[in-house]
């Protein structure tokens, strides 16, 4: 059997890119988000809630490997419901 | 860039299945009931169950919390008494989906005997334990499910009893699911639960799921991603394993995967149609 070698066509074929959506006043701080982003798209905040906690942010310029890609494990992983996303298709 | 706080026109995929007004809910930072919970909630759509069907059965502990927090209709029973609640709920009720959520405490120390019972009579319901090798929510304290030699609140110089294998009391008592998971292995969990909720009979999936702050703190875990690393390093996948070879031990890989599939055992619930159908009225 012959496996063919060609990558997808880029201008058929989008990558899917993820907004991310933070409910800042759910987050306790437990840092699963963060660790187990597969791209390191997230990080500590400085900014707080209201209850002290450090809520998660997206890296401001991301490099060309960190991008949200909508893979939705922060979404699962999450024990406060307090993270979601949206997928769309990027150009 | 992409980050944005909550705009109001749109929400959480979830949030429909939650009590909004009473987030944020008291689970501590890390908490794997959580996560379960969030499989558990995406799996009815899966399998196209509605909402309206969905009945979840709580006991007492951090996990029968979750019956508050979610807007399904549900039941926050007494302590071990979340099985017996559901049988009969059940047997009431028979097109009901009833899925039992409860901790290793509530199901396996003081429900334990409900519990083998339910198995063996194969009473149509679906139990998640959340298995998070304490009781958490009264400080710590000693669980059946502690492995041998951990630290607790009753046990400080470390646990010298050996502990349940949970999966391998519902297989020994007769029942027809059997699974573990843990409450990192989200997207396996979500199909188990699918699965799950389309069988018949008694079903049975274990959720090892972090304690930070009661049981980590005290076995040199301390942090949520700590439990988590545990988890994600020492898993092993092994769909079919013997139950009597999956016991939980330190520094041996976690077995996890689905391990008892029976087809063809009548429910109780049928049993008793049966019987219904044959005694005849004097």
């Amino acid at each position: 059997m012959q496996t063919s070698n060609k990558v997808l066509p880029s201008q058929r074929v989008k990558a899917s890119r993820g907004k991310i959506h933070i409910i800042k006043e759910r987050c306790k701080q437990c840092n699963l988000c963060i660790s187990f982003c597969p791209k390191q798209v997230l990080r500590r905040s400085d900014d707080i809630n209201e209850k002290g906690y450090h809520i998660p942010e997206a890296i401001e310029e991301p490099e060309k490997d960190k991008i949200c890609m909508a893979c939705g494990f922060c979404e699962v992983v999450c024990p406060d419901f307090a993270i979601w996303i949206e997928e769309r298709i990027d150009k | 860039m992409n980050t944005q706080t909550t705009a109001e026109s749109e929400q959480h995929p979830i949030e429909k299945w939650l009590r909004s007004e009473r987030m944020p809910h008291m689970w501590c930072a890390g908490c794997g009931v959580g996560p379960t919970l969030y499989a558990w909630i995406r799996a009815p759509d899966r399998v196209g169950i509605p909402r309206e069907k969905v009945v979840y059965v709580s006991g007492i502990g951090c996990c029968g919390r979750g019956s508050g927090y979610l807007n399904v209709d549900g039941f926050h029973t007494t302590h071990g008494r979340a099985i017996p609640f559901a049988i009969g709920l059940k047997l009431a009720r028979p097109e009901l989906c009833v899925s039992v959520i409860s901790g290793d405490g509530d199901l396996f120390s003081i429900g334990g005997n409900h519990f083998i019972h339910a198995c063996r009579r194969n009473v149509d319901l679906l139990v998640i334990c959340t298995n998070n090798f304490i009781y958490g929510m009264t400080g710590g304290q000693l669980a059946p499910t502690t492995l041998l030699g951990d630290r607790a609140t009753t046990a400080p110089y470390g646990n010298v009893e050996p502990s349940f294998s949970t999966p391998h009391l519902a297989d020994a008592a007769g029942a027809v699911y059997v699974a573990r998971w843990t409450s990192i292995h989200l997207r396996r969990l979500e199909k188990s639960i699918a699965e799950a909720l389309q069988m018949k009979g008694f079903r049975y999936i274990e959720v090892l799921s972090p304690c930070p702050v009661n049981y980590g703190r005290r076995n040199k875990l301390p942090e949520p991603d700590d439990i988590a690393e545990w988890f994600r390093q020492s898993s092993v996948i092994r769909n079919g394993a013997n139950t009597s070879e999956i016991s939980i031990e330190k520094g041996k890989p976690l077995i996890l995967g689905d391990f008892v599939k029976r087809t063809g055992k009548p429910t109780f619930y049928e049993v008793m149609k049966e019987l219904e159908g044959r005694v005849k009225p004097r």
